[in-house]
């Protein structure tokens, strides 16, 4: 090995970039995956393109992955790259301004011909002086195209086959800059090619060569080492997207309730995958619907909760709006249901591949009438898990619509996933009504939490009629009455409130002592969280209340935060949170850090809007 | 749906409620609830083995009149709520109360996707041309012309015929009933009871306040047997008060011929095959308008194919016969693992 230098790095960002077709997202989940099995955090990141089919080589084609690893715990896929793998003039384009100065560039100098610059829109025949790009950047060409294919010559194999393993040539070079032992990557090409030998051995071919490559290069370029972690808990691990988290949370509320897992759906972005993910469990007898539009998803889902299944719909935004009408119902008949909004830029179709906040009110207030819903909120990839779970245990257990907000960054992310066991995750245990209970009403409840009895239709002596209609407190029959109908409003208000009582408090991370509290929900923890501790690493004294359950909130929540002197609130919205904290937490003044642009915050970004708020 | 045999005999009595039910009196619905209680009881299926979904209007306050399982659910979604159920628990006996505005204007689309799924529900759709419950504007099947409070100068609308939708949406049974004519009305829901997949029973009835006389010209006693024929399966389209009036072809099209008359014997009159797989000539039947022709009553296709909640069950045994994964467990263990 001919290696002049080798850097040691806490952790690095690498984003790999091309046309849909590059295979990019296949390169940046095994270069994450085989850097977790050598002891890394991992935290990923996929863009996929604004267009369905854009040509090939242009700007609206350009699919990006980014991989973040670290030796420490790391929250976020990272902002800036240390190192761009850029594919063609686009991918550069669309890239370059967020490659760290100093950083690295792999490019690959056969897709950077004359008629390359033009489809990317380049005016001059070189990219990198248009586009600024600071001379303090390495440079790395490599002829991909040329070097997989000479590697491949004498496979038999069609030039468009050939061309179609490059991507492995650059995770041979990456490999090579990171000191990664490829044995591991190709173990992996060997699940997934293994059933197709000739694929198998060119994609091992190229991907060696690409190794060999970058060490033969004598380039001054250092390599880099990335230590192993030693924060992240022992155990078992895999790397998990937090769509195939939330579907497999739901999963597992399936089996523990022991009922059966009925999905209502129609396809929208980015909450399809759940759909998808839950389409392949048959095998675990999970029923999924793809409907005919976003209403018959949810009200199927209500007719399988009527009918005594854990049943979910998911969708993101413009569904949400037009599954309203049907949560009302499910508030009204008090039945237990998990609505996933994995939320997207709006207004109306808005920016569908892009992330945002913006469904917070709509999922709290969005209904006709007095109509509380449970509203809560994953955070990281892998914690869609948990909370999909607890989203099917509450409604379950408090028979009530439950709406679980995630989005597209969490959605489509992947995170580090401990893998659970069945039996370390806590009981599901329904209201159910029981022999000798057979004069209950449709209304009757739990007098101290208020949760309504669950009589199975198939269960005989509980025959009963629910609805949307107003109810009779004490005889279930339809009512007008004035009183009746106020008395079932506050009920239904105080079940939902009542909740609280289950819902574990409210922790500060941080710095306890603080002189700013920062407050965020959702899908941001990972970037407030790295920007509250590389303050505080800095020597401020910044706390982090982040929360996961949003209505009704953690019952220490006015306490937690009355503690403050200064208080932010951040979202990726106009300030719906903040809205609603205010109308909660009295005699706080809410300061508020927003940002609506469909993309996640950076923790540059954050970290300057924490320093001007010390100041 | 699934008839569990018992030895249980039911009476309609079994199947009512112990709610007062409140529709105007002379509405056509009356007579329906009947005819269904009717038939509930003769099915043997236990109350608690029922459930009755409905939509909103008049006719979808029925499942309170029910002592089975029952949900009155949100305007239009009756026939998707109704499908969760099945396919959640397909051993339900599952029935869709809806009228014409909430079955085929807001819930035309769950109507038309739950015919071509096939789902195993029996749909009761209560036709009487005009919202009742918002107090009389016209409707998707109102004829056009007809004044109501929101077309005071006549619908300018062509209406839907119930038939041709369920037919273009491959819908496997369609039966028809007028609500005074309780002994037909019993058999064509029997029928669709007993049919596996999407059973769509239009049943004529009268508004009493918004649109009387909706289907008078067929409801008058004197002159029903003349205009309407009552099709049974396997049986000539015979018709009329003497029993003398059938239907042949004449052409592409259908003609109402007197037995006895220019030679045409019993044995010249079409026979009803309600089994067919090809819609055209049944589509025909259903179609049928007076004065020159008489209404279609009875069961008019009913087909065997099958169903979506009998199909998922069938892909669930199918599917997990041949897989590893049967717990949570083994799913987890399916992942791409390694140690830290």
């Amino acid at each position: 090995m001919d290696k002049t230098k080798t850097t040691e790095l806490d952790n690095v960002v690498v984003r790999f970039s091309g046309d849909s077709g590059d295979g990019m997202q296949l390169t940046g989940t095994l270069f994450s995956n085989l850097s977790a099995i050598l002891g890394n955090e991992i935290s990923t990141f996929p863009d996929f393109p604004s267009e369905i089919r854009a040509p090939l080589g242009t700007i609206g084609g350009v699919s990006g992955f980014q991989v973040h690893l670290g030796s420490s715990k790391i929250y976020t896929p990272g902002d800036d790259a240390d190192v761009l793998v850029a594919m063609n003039p686009a991918a550069l384009k669309v890239n370059a301004s967020s490659v760290k100065k100093g950083g690295i560039i792999i490019f690959d100098t056969d897709s950077f011909e004359k008629s390359d610059l033009d489809k990317a829109g380049f005016k001059t025949d070189n990219p990198f002086v248009e586009l600024g790009i600071s001379d303090a950047t390495q440079l790395i060409p490599a002829a991909l195209s040329s070097l997989t294919q000479s590697s491949l010559d004498g496979f038999g194999l069609d030039n468009k086959t050939v061309l179609r393993s490059k991507n492995m040539f650059s995770l041979g070079l990456i490999c090579w800059l990171f000191n990664r032992p490829i044995d591991q990557a190709i173990h992996f090409l060997e699940n997934k090619f293994g059933k197709k030998p000739d694929l198998l051995h060119a994609n091992v071919k190229v991907l060696t060569d690409g190794y060999n490559y970058g060490n033969n290069l004598h380039l001054t370029i250092s390599t880099f080492i990335v230590e192993k972690s030693h924060e992240t808990p022992k155990g078992t691990y895999t790397s998990i997207s937090g769509n195939k988290a939330t579907a497999w949370g739901l999963i597992a509320a399936s089996q523990k309730s022991g009922l059966q897992l009925f999905l209502g759906s129609y396809p929208i972005t980015p909450a399809t995958d759940i759909m998808h993910e839950l389409a392949l469990r048959k095998d675990m007898g999970v029923k999924v619907m793809q409907a005919e539009d976003e209403i018959a998803g949810i009200t199927s889902a209500i007719g399988a909760a009527f009918a005594g299944s854990l049943a979910a719909t998911n969708t993101s935004g413009p569904g949400l709006a037009l599954k309203s009408e049907a949560i009302g119902l499910a508030v009204m008949a008090e039945l237990p249901l998990v609505i996933v909004d994995v939320m997207r830029g709006g207004p109306s179709t808005g920016l569908p591949t892009k992330t945002e906040q913006t469904d917070l009110l709509q999922a709290l207030y969005g209904r006709n009438g007095e109509s509380p819903a449970v509203v809560m909120a994953a955070s990281t990839p892998a914690d869609c898990f948990h909370f999909a779970f607890m989203a099917s245990k509450i409604a379950l257990e408090h028979m009530t619509p439950v709406i679980l907000l995630t989005d597209a960054f969490i959605g489509n992310g992947t995170s580090l996933w401990k893998l659970p066991t069945l039996a370390e995750l806590p009981g599901i245990y329904p209201n159910y009504t029981k022999k000798g209970m057979e004069d209950v009403k449709v209304t009757s409840r739990d007098e101290e939490t208020k949760v309504r009895y669950w009589s199975v239709p198939g269960t005989e002596g509980f025959g009963h009629r629910n609805g949307g209609l107003e109810k009779d407190y004490y005889t279930g029959a339809i009512s007008t009455d004035p009183e009746n109908h106020q008395k079932m409003v506050d009920t239904r208000a105080e079940k939902i409130k009542n909740i609280s009582q289950f819902l574990p408090d409210l922790v500060i991370e941080g710095s306890e002592e603080a002189d700013l509290l920062v407050i965020g929900w959702g899908g941001t923890h990972g970037h407030l969280m790295s920007a509250v501790q590389s303050m505080n690493k800095k020597g401020n004294k910044i706390a982090l209340a982040h929360f996961n359950y949003i209505n009704p909130l953690p019952k220490n929540t006015i306490e937690v935060i009355q503690r403050y002197k200064k208080v932010v609130v951040c979202e990726l919205n106009s300030g719906q949170f903040a809205t609603y904290l205010r109308s909660n937490v009295p005699a706080v003044e809410f300061l508020q850090h927003n940002k609506v642009q469909g993309q996640p915050f950076t923790v540059a970004e954050l970290e300057e809007c924490f320093e001007n708020l010390l100041k | 749906m699934e008839t569990k045999e018992t030895t249980i005999q039911y009476t309609a009595k079994d199947f009512k409620s112990d709610q007062y039910v409140r529709w105007c009196p002379g509405c056509g619905d009356y007579a329906v609830l009947n005819s269904l209680q009717k038939v509930m009881a003769d099915l043997g299926v236990a109350p608690h083995d029922t459930a009755v979904i409905s939509g909103i209007g008049c006719s979808s306050r029925l499942p309170y009149y029910t002592s089975s399982y029952g949900f009155h659910t949100i305007h239009g979604r009756g026939a998707a709520v109704a499908t969760g159920v099945k396919v959640a628990n397909p051993k339900l006996s599952v029935w869709q109360i809806t009228g014409d505005g909430d079955c085929l204007a807001i819930g035309g689309n769950h109507f038309i996707h739950s015919v071509r799924r096939n789902v195993d529900i029996n749909v009761l759709l209560f036709n009487n041309q005009i919202y009742g419950l918002t107090k009389g504007q016209y409707s998707p099947t109102t004829k056009k012309g007809y004044v109501t409070k929101s077309s005071p100068f006549g619908t300018v609308e062509r209406p839907f015929r119930p038939a041709e939708l369920t037919f273009g949406a491959r819908g496997t049974f369609f039966a028809r009933l007028l609500d005074v004519d309780l002994k037909n009305s019993q058999t064509a829901i029997l029928a669709a009871a007993r049919h596996k997949g999407t059973s769509v029973v239009e049943c004529l009835v009268n508004c009493v306040i918004f649109n009387d006389g909706a289907h008078g010209w067929l409801a008058e006693k004197e002159t029903r047997s003349d205009r309407l024929i009552l099709l049974e399966h396997g049986k000539p389209m015979i018709f009329g008060k003497e029993a003398n009036k059938g239907l042949m072809l004449d052409g592409f099209n259908l003609k109402v011929v007197t037995i006895g008359q220019n030679g045409i014997t019993e044995a010249d009159i079409l026979v009803h095959d309600a089994a067919c797989q090809d819609t055209t000539l049944q589509m025909k039947l259903a179609l049928m308008e007076g004065p020159e022709l008489p209404i279609a009553v009875g069961v008019i296709r009913d087909v065997e194919e099958e169903t979506y909640d009998a199909a998922v069950e069938a892909q669930i045994v199918e599917v997990q016969a041949k897989s590893k994964v049967k717990t949570f467990d083994d799913l987890i263990a399916t992942c791409e693992k390694w140690e830290m």
